[in-house]
């Protein structure tokens, strides 16, 4: 059996044509930041009430996502399963992609982001955002440290799986990090919940996964390099598998607040008479990102059902999306309860359901973020030899470069 | 090249000129009391390590009484507009302007501090002006003349 | 428009003053002219060292109609409520109704000083910080405007600025992109008023619902009251500590 080989993306007008497409977008995101920096928060549908919305659901995604697509490669390089490995370099650049984009609309929708540098210069140790600053970068740090021993002609076995293991724990680390932002939230009934970092763990398997189930065969469908079978059917089943755990928590989540008493008001809500969120969750998360997805990935004779994988992992991305939503928007939507046994009313929204507009700003700045991943993801294909190039199902089990 | 030679030395004869050079350089206005101690190319050099100092140390320790307060600067610096008040930072007449256009370094003190006085700051500054109401009229006095 | 002075019957028209200084404003100046000193050394002032600064509410002085000390800090602060939901509220009155016995009560909710404030432990740069004498406030000059704190907040007693501020009281710089909320008169205290903007205004109807003053200083009116009178905290279960207290809730 040959080798596997790396090429670099060939300069066609489709791979061109999507790279530009990209730009388009993050271009988009660039005078949508422009306006909201130059009239203020205001012409967003973010306010008082719902301080963080549409841009941080779309960061919050890409952010989890991130350390997901990283699991993809950490199968092969940590867990030995020898049909991940040839991707094991377009993992690593799809999670670093899919980090800095998440990072970048978080960044750029903060109400000061021309003084981001204070943030590296004046930092306060208790603050779990802080944390994740070092986190987020420290990723990208240990992601290339995983890249480059998987690049490098000739590598040490045991440098590589040194590396692969770091960056596996870094990123158990950092989705925590991301789950503790809200779980930490002792004054909100929707979060103040320690199952927070671990939902978020498998929701970033989940969403990972499908990311670069659909990046793969966005790829192999504009090149004429190959998704091979053996690579998707497992993927396809192990998206199944962290589908399903991903539902699980958030099953054990809504089951226990619904035991306490203090949280069952907001539990009748969310389930019940949430409106818009409710339907979000049921169709969006539950039916669209869940059952769906499981139905579809689970069924016989996979291998023949590109199709139906691929829709599968679309549907996990949208009902992702939408399981973000109700949480970050969902969860400020729902009233603090500064007063147990009270019913209260404010000229600021006290006691009430807060209501939330996104505007297209928000919606080009979430976007924006999306394509800012795929376009670096496509550019590192494009100028780095990151992407099988002989892979076939035939060679499919060819021994690895490094090996 | 001695086309370019020959420009060179008119374009720093014309610097040298004292007309010119006054015409570039940037139109300080006057503050309203007695000249800074420590002379103005101190003042010039150290305002804003001092601005920045004094800011910590009225927002975390509460000392008001601080060597460079914005709102002391702004106080007596103030620059008349053609309505007879205070100009803002939106005029390039302002204290704080004349010098940072020059130089272009762009300031984002004035998007929360406002860059005029109110009436009382300038009851805070009038001690300081040497302490009488005597001494600020003799001062007023001196600089119309 | 008058300059008070220290002098006796000494003023100066702050137009005429104007004029003057104005006057010479035009003028091209050599190096070495314009700049005043204005004192020596900073003297050794600011907060009080070992005070714990707090409010004393007594909802059972508050009428629902009453809202004297949201305009008072308004006023103080220069902040305006239009009606927008983007509009900051340092302050707001909240009527409750007993969901068991239906008795209605109506009292102001502002920041209330936690001595554990969960705005200051998410903080990723320490902009939101709690003074030695226990305010809890935002340094604007290193926020980044992340909201965090505005999420972590259980009271909703922080603001986000949403737009541009022109014109602010010199006394309270505030801008866009910042977060805000009740600092307790921090300017007010520095300057020894020995009182806030809300409980002078609840003073001045006559209700009395507001006492200000040092916790820690056991010969203070709110020290005196809290260890004669029932208070609570709100949401004690947090176990926050607060500056602020009610009674009568």
């Amino acid at each position: 059996m040959e080798k596997v080989t790396y090429r670099e993306l060939r300069s066609t007008p489709k791979v061109w044509g999507f790279l530009i497409l990209c730009a388009a977008f993050v271009a988009a995101a660039g005078l949508s930041v422009l306006y909201i920096e130059a009239h203020g928060h205001i012409v967003t549908g973010m306010n008082n009430q719902i301080v963080w919305g549409l841009p941080h659901v779309f960061a919050i995604f890409l952010i989890i996502a991130a350390s997901g697509a990283l699991n993809v490669s950490s199968i092969g390089s940590v867990f030995g399963k020898k049909p991940y490995k040839p991707v094991a370099r377009l993992a690593n650049v799809l999670a670093v992609a899919l980090l800095m984009g998440g990072l970048a609309v978080l960044v750029l929708d903060l109400g000061r982001p021309d003084r981001l540098v204070m943030a590296m210069y004046t930092y306060n140790f208790t603050s779990i955002f802080a944390w994740n600053i070092l986190l987020y970068t420290g990723f990208m740090g240990v992601v290339a440290i995983y890249l480059y021993t998987l690049m490098t002609r000739g590598m040490d076995p045991r440098f590589l799986k040194a590396a692969a293991l770091l960056a596996f724990v870094w990123r158990l680390v950092l989705t925590t990090g991301t789950g503790s932002i809200f779980g930490w939230l002792v004054a909100r009934t929707p979060y103040d919940s320690a199952i927070m970092p671990p939902m978020f763990i498998a929701m970033s398997f989940s969403f990972g996964m499908a990311m670069f189930m659909l990046v793969m065969s966005l790829t192999t469908a504009i090149t004429n390099r190959v998704y091979t079978t053996e690579l998707r059917v497992r993927q396809a089943r192990l998206l199944g598998v962290f589908v399903a755990a991903a539902m699980y928590f958030v099953i054990a989540h809504h089951l226990s607040n619904m035991y306490l008493a203090k949280k069952s008001a907001y539990e009748s809500w969310i389930l019940l008479g949430g409106g818009i969120y409710t339907k979000l969750f049921w169709i969006g998360q539950v039916l669209i990102g869940g059952i769906i997805p499981m139905l579809l990935l689970f069924q016989p004779r996979i291998e023949a059902k590109r199709g139906a994988v691929l829709l599968a992992a679309l549907l996990v991305v949208l009902g992702g999306l939408a399981q973000v939503y109700v949480i970050v928007v969902g969860g400020q939507a729902y009233p603090l309860d500064i007063f147990p046994g009270f019913e209260v009313s404010s000229s600021f929204n006290d006691g009430v359901i807060n209501s939330y507009t996104p505007t297209l700003l928000e919606l080009a700045l979430g976007f924006g973020g999306i394509a800012l991943a795929l376009l670096i993801t496509g550019l590192g294909m494009k100028f780095l030899r990151i992407v099988p190039d002989n892979l076939t199902d035939d060679t499919a089990n060819a021994p690895m470069p490094a090996e | 090249m001695r086309k370019l030679l020959v420009s060179v030395l008119m374009l720093a004869a014309l610097l040298a000129s004292p007309g010119f050079a006054e015409g570039l350089l940037p139109d300080i206005p006057k503050a309203m009391g007695e000249p800074h101690p420590e002379g103005n190319e101190w003042w010039r050099v150290n305002h804003p390590a001092l601005l920045m100092h004094s800011r910590d140390q009225t927002v975390i320790e509460g000392i008001r009484d601080v060597d460079a307060s914005i709102k002391t600067c702004v106080a007596c610096h103030a620059v008349e507009g053609p309505d007879a008040a205070p100009v803002t930072y939106e005029s390039p007449k302002h204290i704080c302007r004349a010098c940072h256009d020059y130089v272009a370094v762009k300031i984002d003190c004035f998007q929360c501090h406002n860059s005029r006085p109110e009436e009382a700051d300038w009851a805070a500054v009038l001690p300081s002006l040497g302490g009488t109401p005597e001494s600020l009229r003799a001062y007023l006095e001196r600089i119309s003349q | 428009m008058i300059i008070p002075t220290t002098e006796k019957g000494a003023e100066i028209s702050r137009r005429d003053l104007l004029k003057k200084g104005g006057a010479m404003a035009t003028v091209t100046l050599a190096p070495g002219v314009t700049l005043m000193a204005f004192g020596g050394q900073a003297s050794a002032d600011g907060l009080k060292k070992g005070a714990r600064w707090g409010l004393l509410i007594d909802a059972g002085k508050c009428p629902e109609d009453c809202s004297a000390c949201v305009t008072a800090c308004s006023n103080e602060h220069g902040w305006k409520n239009n009606g927008l939901d983007t509009d900051p509220q340092w302050i707001r009155k909240v009527t409750l109704r007993e969901k068991a016995t239906g008795r209605e009560n109506s009292l102001p909710v502002m920041c209330q000083h936690c001595d554990e404030p969960p705005c200051v432990d998410v903080c990723p740069t320490g902009a939101s910080m709690k003074r030695a004498d226990g305010i809890v406030l935002v340094n604007r000059h290193i926020c980044i405007g992340c909201r965090y704190c505005m999420m972590a907040c259980p009271f909703k007693a922080r603001s986000f600025v949403a737009e541009e501020v022109t014109d602010q009281r010199t006394t309270t710089p505030r801008g866009n992109g910042t977060v805000e909320a009740c600092n307790m008169c921090v300017h007010k205290i520095d300057r020894g008023d020995g009182t806030t903007a809300c409980v002078e205004a609840c003073q001045a109807t006559g209700n009395n619902a507001m006492i200000f003053g040092d916790l820690n200083d056991p010969e203070s009116d709110i020290a005196k009251a809290v260890s004669t009178y029932a208070s609570m905290e709100l949401r004690a279960d947090l176990g926050l500590g607060l500056g602020v207290r009610y009674q009568n809730v």
